[in-house]
């Protein structure tokens, strides 16, 4: 761990970014949704990150945004990557035909980008977070099924998934006690990229106003906000999206660093990255 | 080769097939009632009938699924409720402003990553490619649409340099002008990304003996990089490149909405802010399967690419 400077650095971006969204869960300078009296205000003491067209400060907005874009793209990693590797998991270890099948519907889904699966989802159910939450977890299934693929179907030829079931395994044990164990770690990688990457894509998709709808902000909502003043005032289009980069840019390093730790025979593959 | 090109040719037509079932299942579960949502909850009786019997409501599923798969085949894709128009020319329409944004975002990130990368990998561990590196990851973290609103401000609205918005159409000679900064938006974090597949493709060829043999050989150093190792390098440059190529349209739809170009990501925007449903389904369609044919000729390349693999 010690001397990893992408680690390390990637570590304090993510801090630098979650600090303010954990802290706004207990308290912000103002009321983020109510119109003040202060419009387009440069960063000032009494507001750090200055205030959008409507008076509302920047930064507690940034402060409660941050709940929605994070959560929004946690949540689509986290049922993305349990539908995802359970699926592809599954089609590594039963094989044939059926693997065909699963992996040719899986493939699928990787020509709906988030941006396209969000737009179909918009027109039928409106715009809104159920919509772009899905749409992100359909995006995230495609690259943990491969993961869990590949991997089953490799470990379960092994010597010691033989030997377990000579010595009386069953399909369940061998699976939670062999098979399992040995994927953690390039799904955990996969799983800390893929966040950066929803969270890159649930900002596009609020600025496209597909997400939470106004008044209530999300880093890419405020963005959108804040394009048609820019001529006015540069800074509310700035501190969203410094943000959000650091987020990204943090849990990139942070991916990049445990992969390197974590298994070194597992640099040489290509690792599917979500973009 | 034929064998696995054949192969493969036959999967993506399955992969086509199922792209198309799946854009007619998810517009087709709609709950509620398209119909009523465009001519409103007041509307005359009649002119909700028509609404219907243009939306093609009135009959049961199975009977649209025929009527969508085969009007995909004969090219007639119903009609846009928001422009009145047939969808099938209106989906190409915005596909001459969304295939050439990509392109020239693709070129435009290939020059800029081809030279960072290759120059990073001839010296690991300089400060050009540690430079580099970092550079890489600082430029995927930046969202595209982001980059366009920041390009628009300062190059755009405070220096007058590029148009800012809109398209004027193919007719006009400023309408390359108006794709500039989009595609500097949309190519950025592309190179970015690309910079780091080269990078690590090509320091990985390089550290190969076949490299030192052509070198003791006195094989010259740029032969040696473009040549010999560059060459080796692409198989999986290309392989992430087709993924990259999903992002780079998915990224299209994005920035068009940034710039206000009428390419099929405004388009999609337009119809589901007006539950255009038949628009929709038309685009989404293409969208999708450009894709699937992207990741097709990607697949191809490899035998062009490899020789090893065209005797398979």
């Amino acid at each position: 761990m010690r001397g990893h400077i992408g680690l390390r650095v990637g570590a304090a971006c993510l801090a630098l970014a979650l600090l303010p969204v954990l802290l706004g869960i207990f308290w912000v300078p103002h009321t983020p949704n109510v119109p003040g009296p202060d419009r387009l205000a440069p960063p000032s003491t009494r507001y750090p990150m200055g205030t959008d067209w409507f008076g509302r400060d920047t930064l507690s907005r940034v402060m409660v945004g941050g709940r929605t874009s994070l959560g929004v793209a946690a949540l689509a990693v986290l049922v993305g990557g349990l539908v995802g590797t359970a699926l592809g998991g599954w089609a590594g270890y039963v094989g044939g035909v059926r693997e065909e099948i699963a992996m040719r519907l899986v493939d699928t889904l990787l020509a709906f980008p988030a941006v396209l699966a969000a737009l179909l989802l918009a027109a039928i159910w409106g715009p809104g977070l159920p919509g772009v939450a899905t749409a992100l977890a359909l995006f995230n299934v495609p690259f943990f099924a491969r993961i869990a693929r590949a991997g089953f179907a490799a470990l379960m030829q092994r010597e010691f998934v033989s030997a377990a079931r000579a010595l009386g395994a069953d399909g369940t044990q061998i699976v939670r006690r062999h098979v399992l164990p040995n994927l953690a770690s390039p799904l955990l990688v996969q799983a800390t990229v893929s966040s950066a990457a929803a969270l890159l894509a649930e900002a596009s998709l609020s600025y496209l106003g597909l997400g939470v709808q106004p008044p209530n902000p999300a880093w890419g909502r405020m963005l959108r906000e804040a394009q048609g003043f820019f001529s006015l005032s540069p800074w509310p289009a700035l501190f969203p999206g410094v943000t959000l980069a650091l987020a990204v840019l943090g849990l990139n390093l942070i991916g990049d660093g445990i992969r390197d730790l974590l298994d070194p025979t597992f640099r040489r593959l290509t690792r599917l990255r979500p973009w | 080769m034929w064998e696995h090109l054949l192969r493969r040719l036959v999967a993506s037509a399955g992969t086509l097939v199922i792209v198309a079932l799946a854009v007619f299942f998810v517009l087709s579960v709609v709950p509620g009632d398209p119909a009523r949502v465009i001519v409103g909850p007041e509307a005359d009786p009649a002119a909700y009938r028509l609404a219907r019997e243009r939306l093609d409501l009135d009959r049961p599923w199975p009977a649209r699924l025929v009527r969508w798969m085969g009007g995909l085949v004969t090219g007639s894709w119903g009609t846009s409720l928001t422009y009145d128009r047939p969808v099938a020319p209106l989906v190409a329409g915005g596909l001459t402003v969304t295939a050439p944004l990509a392109a020239l975002a693709l070129l435009l990130a290939s020059a800029l990553a081809f030279p960072l990368g290759v120059a990073a990998a001839k010296r690991p561990g300089s400060w050009l490619d540690l430079g580099t590196v970092g550079l890489a990851q600082l430029g995927t973290a930046l969202p595209e649409f982001w980059l366009g609103i920041l390009l628009v401000g300062f190059v755009s609205v405070r220096h007058g340099l590029l148009p800012a918005s809109g398209f004027p159409g193919w007719e006009s000679p400023r309408a390359l002008l108006h794709l500039v900064l989009p595609a500097v938006a949309l190519a950025l974090p592309r190179a970015a990304y690309l910079a780091r597949m080269v990078r690590a493709a090509l320091a990985d060829v390089l550290s190969h003996d076949y490299i030192r043999g052509a070198r003791a050989k006195g094989v010259s150093e740029r032969r040696l990089v473009w040549q010999h190792g560059l060459r080796n390098a692409l198989v999986p440059v290309v392989t992430t490149a087709g993924l990259t190529m999903a992002r780079l349209l998915a990224g299209a739809m994005v920035i068009e909405n940034v710039f206000g170009l009428p390419g099929v990501g405004r388009l999609a925007l337009v119809a589901v802010q007006a539950r255009d449903l038949p628009l929709l389904a038309g685009l989404a369609t293409t969208v999708a399967a450009l894709i699937v044919l992207v990741s097709l000729l990607v697949d191809l390349s490899y035998g062009l690419l490899d020789p090893r693999l065209r005797h398979r």
